[in-house]
Parts: C-alpha cells; sequence; structure tokens
C-alpha cells in the first residue's frame, strides 16, 4: 500500500519522526490546554477568594516542606459520600492562588480541603505534637518540632513579589506590610492597629468580612513559630469561598 | 528509499526489512491482527464519546464553553441529584425530628434508631476526632459519656452548645465565658497559687495543707467564687467546673491546678451551624444525649 510505504518514509528518517512526534503532541497540548485558558466554564466566578495572609503563607510552604500531602489530599470530589463527609466539592477556583496546588490524590489521612475551622486550635496544637493523643489509631508521625521553632520570615515580601509574579494579586501595600502582617495574626491583642490593618487589607482583597482569623495559633504567645503558621493556613483551608451566592447551577459553573 | 523490492525470509516465510547485519536480517512482522483490532476499536470509542459526552471546546470567541454531547453529562448535576436524592430520603424524618421533643423521640422507636443512626455517623465524622469514639473524651475534650457537664446536659442545652459552639467568637451566640490567667497576668502571686491549689485539693476531699487551705480562703472568696461558687460546686450558667468532684477535664494532680491557675485553660469548641444541617445537629443532639449521662 502506498500509504504504508509513505509511513516508512517517516520511520527511516529520525529527524522527519522527531518533528512528526513533536507537531503531534503540539496539536494534543493545544486541544487539551489552550481552551482551559479562554473557556468560560474553566473560569469559575466565585466571592471570597483572596491571596493567603504572610502567616498562611508561611504555613502553607510548611504544609509543602513537610510533605503533608503525601498523606493528605486537598480535593473533595463531587461524590455523594465525599460531599456529606467533608462539605461541599472543591472548585477550581478555590486554588487559583495555589502555587503548586495541593490536590493530591493518596488519602492515608483524611482529605483536608474543609478541614479550616473544623477544630479548635487548641486541637491541632495536641494533634501536631502527639496525633495518637486525640487520634489513638492515627498513624501520622508527630510534629512537635513546629512548636519550638521560631518562624523564619525576613524573606516574606519576597515571597509575595513571586507570587504576585505569578499572577497572584497581592498589592504594593500587602508586601510592603508583609512582616507587620504576618506578626500581627499570630499576636492577638498586642498591637491592635496592625491588627485591623491586616484584617482590613485582606478582607478588602476577598470582598467578604470574617475571612482572616487573627489567633494565638499555637497557645504560646510571644514570637510566631512554624506551629503558627501551619496553624494559621490549616484554619483557613477552604473557608474562603462565599458559598451562600456561589451558583453551582450556572450553566458556566457545571461540568 | 524509492520501491524495495519485498524481500521475504526463506525460513519464516516472512517480509524482511531489508537490513543486514553481519548476513543477519531482521524480519518486518506486521502487528498482530488483535491489537491491530485493539487500536481502532479505541479510535471508534474516542469518536462515539465525543458524540455523546462533553468534549470538544469551542474555538476562542465562539461561545466560550464546549460541545455538551448528546447526554448533557455534568458530574456536579448529578451530585446535586444525589445529595436533592439523600434529603428527600430523610425527609420525613428529619421534619419529624426537627419538631420533636425528648420524650416524643424517647416513645418514638424508628424515629430514635434513625436520630441514633444518623447522630452516630456524624459523631465519627466530625465530633470523635476531639471527645473521642464513643464520647470517652481525652485530656482537655471533656467526656460525653458521663452525667459530668459543664455548660447544660439537656437535649436542647446540648444542641444549643453544637449550633453556636463554645467561645466560638464567631458566633454571637456561643457559650462564653473566660477564666482569667491568674499567675501569668500578675492577678495572685505564686504563693498565693500554691496555697489555692491546697484549696481546691481540700474542696476535692483530698489531703491538704491546713494552713495553706486557711491562707487560700479568702482569696478562693473573693477571686473563684464569682463563678465556682462558694461551696466550689461551680454554676453551669457559666461554665465554671464543679472543683468537689474527681472529673478533671485538665487534671487533677496538684502540678495540673496549679498550670490551670496560672494559665487559665479555656477550651474552645467551634460551631457547626452552618457546617452541619439542622438534621444532623438534631440528631448529633439526641446522639450524644444518650451515650449516658444526658438529663
Amino acid at each position: 500500500m502506498a500509504f504504508m510505504k509513505r509511513h516508512e518514509t517517516l520511520e527511516r528518517h529520525s529527524l522527519l519522526l522527531t518533528i512528526g512526534i513533536l507537531v503531534v503532541v503540539a496539536i494534543g497540548g493545544l486541544v487539551e490546554i489552550a481552551p482551559l485558558f479562554y473557556l468560560d466554564n474553566t473560569i469559575e466566578k466565585v466571592q471570597g477568594m483572596r491571596p493567603y495572609t504572610p502567616l498562611e503563607l508561611k504555613g502553607r510552604n510548611i504544609y509543602m516542606r513537610e510533605g503533608c500531602y503525601v498523606c493528605h489530599s486537598q480535593m473533595v470530589r463531587p461524590l455523594r459520600d465525599e460531599v456529606e463527609r467533608y462539605g461541599h466539592y472543591s472548585l477550581a477556583a478555590e486554588s487559583m492562588y495555589d502555587h503548586p496546588f495541593q490536590w493530591g490524590s493518596k488519602r492515608t489521612g483524611p482529605d483536608l480541603a474543609r478541614v479550616g475551622g473544623k477544630y479548635s486550635d487548641e486541637w491541632h496544637v495536641d494533634h501536631l505534637t502527639e496525633p495518637k493523643s486525640v487520634v489513638p489509631d492515627s498513624v501520622m508521625p508527630p510534629y512537635a518540632f513546629l512548636k519550638k521553632k521560631k518562624l523564619r520570615f525576613d524573606d516574606i515580601e519576597d515571597h509575595l513579589k513571586t507570587l504576585r509574579m505569578a499572577g497572584v494579586p497581592y498589592t504594593d501595600d500587602m508586601i510592603a506590610n508583609a512582616k507587620a502582617d504576618l506578626v500581627a495574626q499570630a499576636s492577638p491583642g498586642a498591637d491592635y492597629d496592625a491588627e485591623d490593618a491586616l484584617v482590613a487589607r485582606y478582607e478588602a482583597a476577598s470582598g467578604r468580612q470574617g475571612s482572616v482569623k487573627v489567633s494565638d495559633f499555637d497557645r504560646n504567645p510571644g514570637e510566631p513559630t512554624e506551629m503558627d503558621a501551619l496553624i494559621a493556613y490549616l484554619q483557613m483551608t477552604g473557608t474562603l469561598v462565599d458559598f451562600s451566592t456561589y451558583e453551582a447551577d450556572d450553566l458556566n459553573n457545571r461540568r | 528509499m524509492t520501491d524495495h523490492k519485498p524481500d521475504i525470509d526463506e525460513v519464516s516465510g516472512v517480509e524482511t526489512t531489508g537490513h543486514s547485519w553481519d548476513g543477519i536480517k531482521e524480519l518486518n512482522t506486521p502487528l498482530p491482527r488483535w491489537w491491530l483490532f485493539v487500536l481502532y476499536s479505541t479510535i471508534v470509542w474516542a469518536v462515539i464519546y465525543m458524540i455523546f459526552m462533553p468534549a470538544i471546546p469551542a474555538l476562542p470567541g465562539m461561545g466560550g464553553t464546549n460541545t455538551p454531547g448528546l447526554r448533557h453529562h455534568s458530574d456536579r448535576a448529578l451530585v446535586a441529584q444525589d445529595i436533592d436524592k439523600l434529603h428527600a430520603d430523610r425527609k420525613a424524618a428529619s421534619t419529624k425530628l426537627l419538631g420533636a421533643s425528648l420524650t416524643q423521640i424517647e416513645n418514638d422507636l424508628e424515629l430514635q434508631q434513625f436520630a441514633l443512626a444518623m447522630g452516630e455517623s456524624a459523631f465519627g465524622d466530625n465530633c470523635a476526632t476531639c471527645h473521642g469514639a464513643g464520647g470517652r473524651g481525652a485530656k482537655g475534650y471533656p467526656v460525653l459519656a458521663d452525667d459530668v457537664w459543664l455548660w447544660d446536659g439537656t437535649l436542647g442545652g446540648i444542641e444549643t452548645t453544637l449550633r453556636h459552639g463554645i467561645r466560638h467568637t464567631e458566633d454571637p451566640l456561643t457559650r462564653m465565658n473566660a477564666m482569667p490567667a491568674f499567675g501569668r497576668d500578675g492577678l495572685l502571686t505564686g504563693n498565693q497559687i500554691d496555697d489555692l491549689v491546697q484549696y481546691v485539693l481540700n474542696v476535692s476531699g483530698r489531703e491538704a495543707d491546713a494552713a495553706a487551705v486557711s491562707r487560700a480562703a479568702p482569696i478562693f472568696a473573693q477571686q473563684c467564687v464569682v463563678c465556682h461558687g462558694a461551696d466550689a460546686k461551680g454554676n453551669r450558667a457559666l461554665g465554671a467546673p464543679n472543683l468537689t468532684d474527681r472529673d478533671w477535664l485538665f487534671g487533677g494532680e496538684p502540678r495540673d491546678i496549679q498550670q490551670t491557675i496560672f494559665n487559665a485553660r479555656n477550651a474552645h469548641m467551634p460551631a457547626w451551624q452552618g457546617r452541619l444541617d439542622d438534621a444532623t445537629i438534631k440528631s448529633l443532639a439526641v446522639y450524644v444525649h444518650s451515650l449516658g449521662g444526658g438529663e
């Protein structure tokens, strides 16, 4: 067959074969990836998402450093049992400021996409210090050392700037006040002006009240520790989007 | 690379590639038929899939969506349907449960079983993490299976606690009271706290230093009576624990009590209203009430 012979031409010329492979892969990529950037129904409209506060961002970095994603997913799938257990299924928009996202697929521990606000700060401290003290059959290793490690945040402005380059809408104001914001979120009552400024800055970005939690997360007043940061992050996960205004039936939000 | 004359291998009768290495030729064996069949089937399947399922994205500026496919499949619509069906299945019993009083639930076996089954599974998902399986509790997390209640052990009281939480400042109706950190905030000296520890040991029926107890009596009357009462039996309206019994949420050893007075203990329980629906909260209240200490 002449057709088969032409195929042989490709097979016998390595350069031609390489170009052929590139063309085929490029078509696949173009068709599968490019539309995600312009299709209305892959760009959800939600209210409440805001960039992470400096303390939450630091906590998120600790979450990644300690490899929490190895055992915990952050993705409630649209299945009845998952929605019943964890809450509303995860939306793509909820990870819009994640670089990288922490969806995961391995659940040695439970999903953490909606763990924010589910337990008290004290519980998180007890649980991270010694998981078996509150969940006797837990196989999670203890992270007690986080309590003792002072949070290193001299580079926090650079983290915010870098993320802004990647598309996270941190304002100049947020970057300039990053250190003050970080300290304020973990030290309630220490400086009310700094606290109010932090809450105002990030609530303005969220367009929603009550989306910034100020607390002495590790229940140990003083300089912020890594425990403060990690719990601040966990207490925020999954709480930002205002589901009372989310219209799942909107054609653009269906898939 | 023009026309090759097919070169047939003598032994197998199969065409060769025409290449020869040290006199050895490579067979150009055609792909097995079954393999080709699978390959072509997947291509046919892809076409069928594209017709029935959402698949082909529109070009930029052409509606901003993709072809819906004949089945108009949507995972999100399906899960919404599933949840609606679940709620519809439960609706009759849920409605009955929401309006029912404790006696009504206790007298209606079917309703009671419904509430307990739903409460037990919701408890496992949401509450056992702190309060332990079956409400056995842990240090700092109250036992729910006994008759010692910090706030309110009635069905309605448990439901209020579940709805609004304890010291959950985001909820204006939360159960609120805070013990001062007498030592950390400098309200009492270290010696006064040590005396108070002896006083607490004494009222809880244990051996204590009599001199210290008498020194602490006026301090107790001044600082502690407001919440814990003159008889130290606590006050549920304020969530102040009874100090005369043997139940200690944060430990009853002298060292624990000293810590409690020095730094205060103000445990926090999140509000569940909004996170769980009304029927689930009511069933949780029924379940917790049934664990052993319901009033």
